[in-house]
């Protein structure tokens, strides 16, 4: 297509600067940063014993709170789609609020609320159960923090989704269970992949919401980007780098394996058609 | 049993499924959405309305919130600037690597806020590539405001950029093709035909993206210095009261921010009826 529309040399000019010099640069100042160290010294920093439990327990953490968030991210997205109900429209606004509420904020409110003085510390503490600074309040925070990844995948596929399919299998003799496992989640997979695998990958890179409900303790409740910051209180930046680096290659690989997995879902719906 | 009584029943059961799976819904929507947010104000109001009041305006916290209203106010002029410029670019041209910058535009989101920060503290840190020469010249770039400014920029400009995209590659570009070829020189095109089709997804871009410049915590927190008073936005001051168990101070500035984060999501549920209304009465008069 040939356009006569002004400004496409200097807009890609301003583009391709903006993007390097905010991007590109300072990702490649973060690589060159890390080489500095030899192979040794890199491998001795990836495989230390409270890097290794950092990005395992960010994993474990993240996990736990996608699986939650996919159960309830799917019942929040049918109510609102398929039902009316007094302060619906005020729920769909809400569930947005994760984006919206900065972390730090975030992170006190939860950190008080779960705190045996608080709220819903206080009633958990009285059958002996404590949030609070432990890996769980890890994951109290990270289901906060990615349940509308999980909500606003689901909902559009949804409303796109005709409830006639679901009468045809009822008519057809299919039972309830069959019917979600046959029929709705099949059409959903593609949206619930990506939407709970952003939400993952926001989990393990996630700071402000967590420090304050975590506890920090080194090898039982310290995420990896509190390994950063103590790396830096130290002055050792090759140190972090190296860890940071760690960090952008999972979230990378994450975003591959998403974008692989809807491939080839994509590719098997197109064979079925 | 005749038909009709099973039809009723099955009813009454859907019914009753129904008001299970709602009530379900809003039992985990209240314990993980509205508990934190009623704690914010709750605390913050705790002691009364007066305590708030000197909360908020004791010196260090009007330092914060003015050094947080200046981040944005240079952010956002800012971020609209390049969002137009990229969103112009990708969504009105075709050319070879369109793919790869969008998906450029992504990266911001998927890398943690503290590596984030520690990105630009290796660029303009002491020993920095930039930073070296900017502190010869007599600037400070690192652990003061303009290091804050760069790292909002970079948390919060791909958000005005994603949010024109979709609505500038919806609509085409043949009617700024037709006032060009009518005469309209680069200028007035942009702003009586391009503004006027693109200006709610700006709004929409703008207010997000102030919502999270002014909320940005970790990427902030790296670069900053903590420097009471000086270098301390709304978000870490508010961390810096909470540990040192001022929870009337960290809870009134927070609840600053959990308003603005209402707001926020008001503004956005508003514009997004105000869009679908648009786009019905257009689709009403092209049927008619």
């Amino acid at each position: 297509m040939r356009t006569v529309l002004p400004f496409f040399k200097r807009g890609m000019t301003i583009t391709l600067l903006w993007l390097f010099s905010m991007i590109l640069l300072p990702l490649g100042l973060l690589i060159a940063t890390a080489l500095q160290l030899g192979g040794t010294d890199i491998w001795a920093i990836v495989s230390s014993e409270r890097v290794v439990a950092s990005i395992l327990l960010s994993f474990k953490m993240a996990f736990f709170a996608t699986v939650v968030n996919l159960v309830f991210g799917f019942l929040l997205a049918w109510i609102l789609v398929r039902y009316d109900f007094w302060g619906k429209k005020l729920m769909n606004a809400l569930i947005d609020l994760p984006f919206a509420l900065p972390t730090a904020v975030a992170g006190i409110a939860l950190a008080s609320l779960y705190a045996p003085t608080g709220l819903f510390g206080g009633w958990l503490a009285k059958i002996g159960v404590q949030i609070a600074y432990t890996p769980f309040g890890i994951a109290v925070a990270l289901i906060f923090v990615s349940l509308p990844f999980v909500v606003r995948a689901i909902q559009p596929v949804l409303e796109s989704l005709d409830p006639a399919y679901e009468e045809a299998a009822d008519i057809l003799g299919a039972n309830k269970r069959i019917t979600l496992t046959r029929v709705i989640i099949p059409a959903l997979a593609p949206a619930i992949i990506s939407g709970a695998g952003m939400g993952f990958a926001r989990s393990l890179g996630e700071y402000g919401s967590v420090i304050f409900i975590a506890g920090n303790v080194p090898l039982v409740s310290e995420i990896a980007p509190l390994i950063i910051m103590s790396k830096l209180d130290l002055y050792d930046v090759r140190g972090a780098s190296v860890v940071a680096l760690l960090m952008i290659g999972i979230s990378f690989l994450l975003i591959f394996l998403i974008n692989a997995a809807q491939w080839q879902i994509g590719k098997k719906m197109m064979q079925v058609k | 049993m005749n038909n009709s009584t099973i039809r009723l029943k099955t009813r009454e059961k859907a019914n009753r499924q129904k008001w299970i799976l709602i009530t379900l819904g809003f039992l985990f929507f209240a314990v993980i959405l509205l508990a934190p947010l009623f704690t914010v104000f709750y605390y913050a109001f705790a002691q009364g309305f007066a305590l708030f009041m000197q909360a908020i305006g004791n010196e260090e916290a009007l330092a914060a919130i003015w050094l947080t209203v200046k981040v944005a106010l240079i952010v956002l002029p800012i971020n609209m600037f390049i969002g137009v410029v990229m969103a112009w670019t990708i969504a009105y041209f075709n050319f070879k690597g369109k793919a790869f910058l969008t998906a450029l535009l992504d990266l911001p989101f998927s890398i943690s806020p503290v590596v984030v920060g520690l990105m630009f503290l290796l660029l303009f840190g002491l020993d920095g590539l930039a930073g070296k020469w900017f502190i010869e010249h007599g600037f400070r770039i690192v652990f003061a405001m303009p290091s804050i400014v760069i790292v909002t920029l970079f948390v919060t400009f791909p958000l005005i950029v994603k949010s024109l995209i979709p609505t500038m590659t919806a609509q085409g570009n043949s009617e700024e093709q037709a006032a060009l070829i009518l005469g309209a020189n680069t200028w007035t095109l942009f702003f009586t035909v391009t503004l006027p089709k693109i200006k709610w997804a700006l709004i929409y871009g703008v207010i997000l993206s102030n919502a999270r410049a002014m909320g940005e915590f970790g990427a902030v927190s790296v670069v900053s210095g903590h420097i009471r008073g000086l270098t301390n936005t709304i978000p870490l001051y508010v961390e810096i009261s909470y540990n040192e168990y001022q929870f009337i101070a960290a809870f009134a500035c927070a609840s600053l921010l959990a308003a603005l984060a209402l707001l926020t999501l008001g503004c956005q549920t508003l514009l997004g009826r105000l869009q679908r209304r648009k786009v019905e009465k257009s689709l009403h008069s092209r049927t008619a």
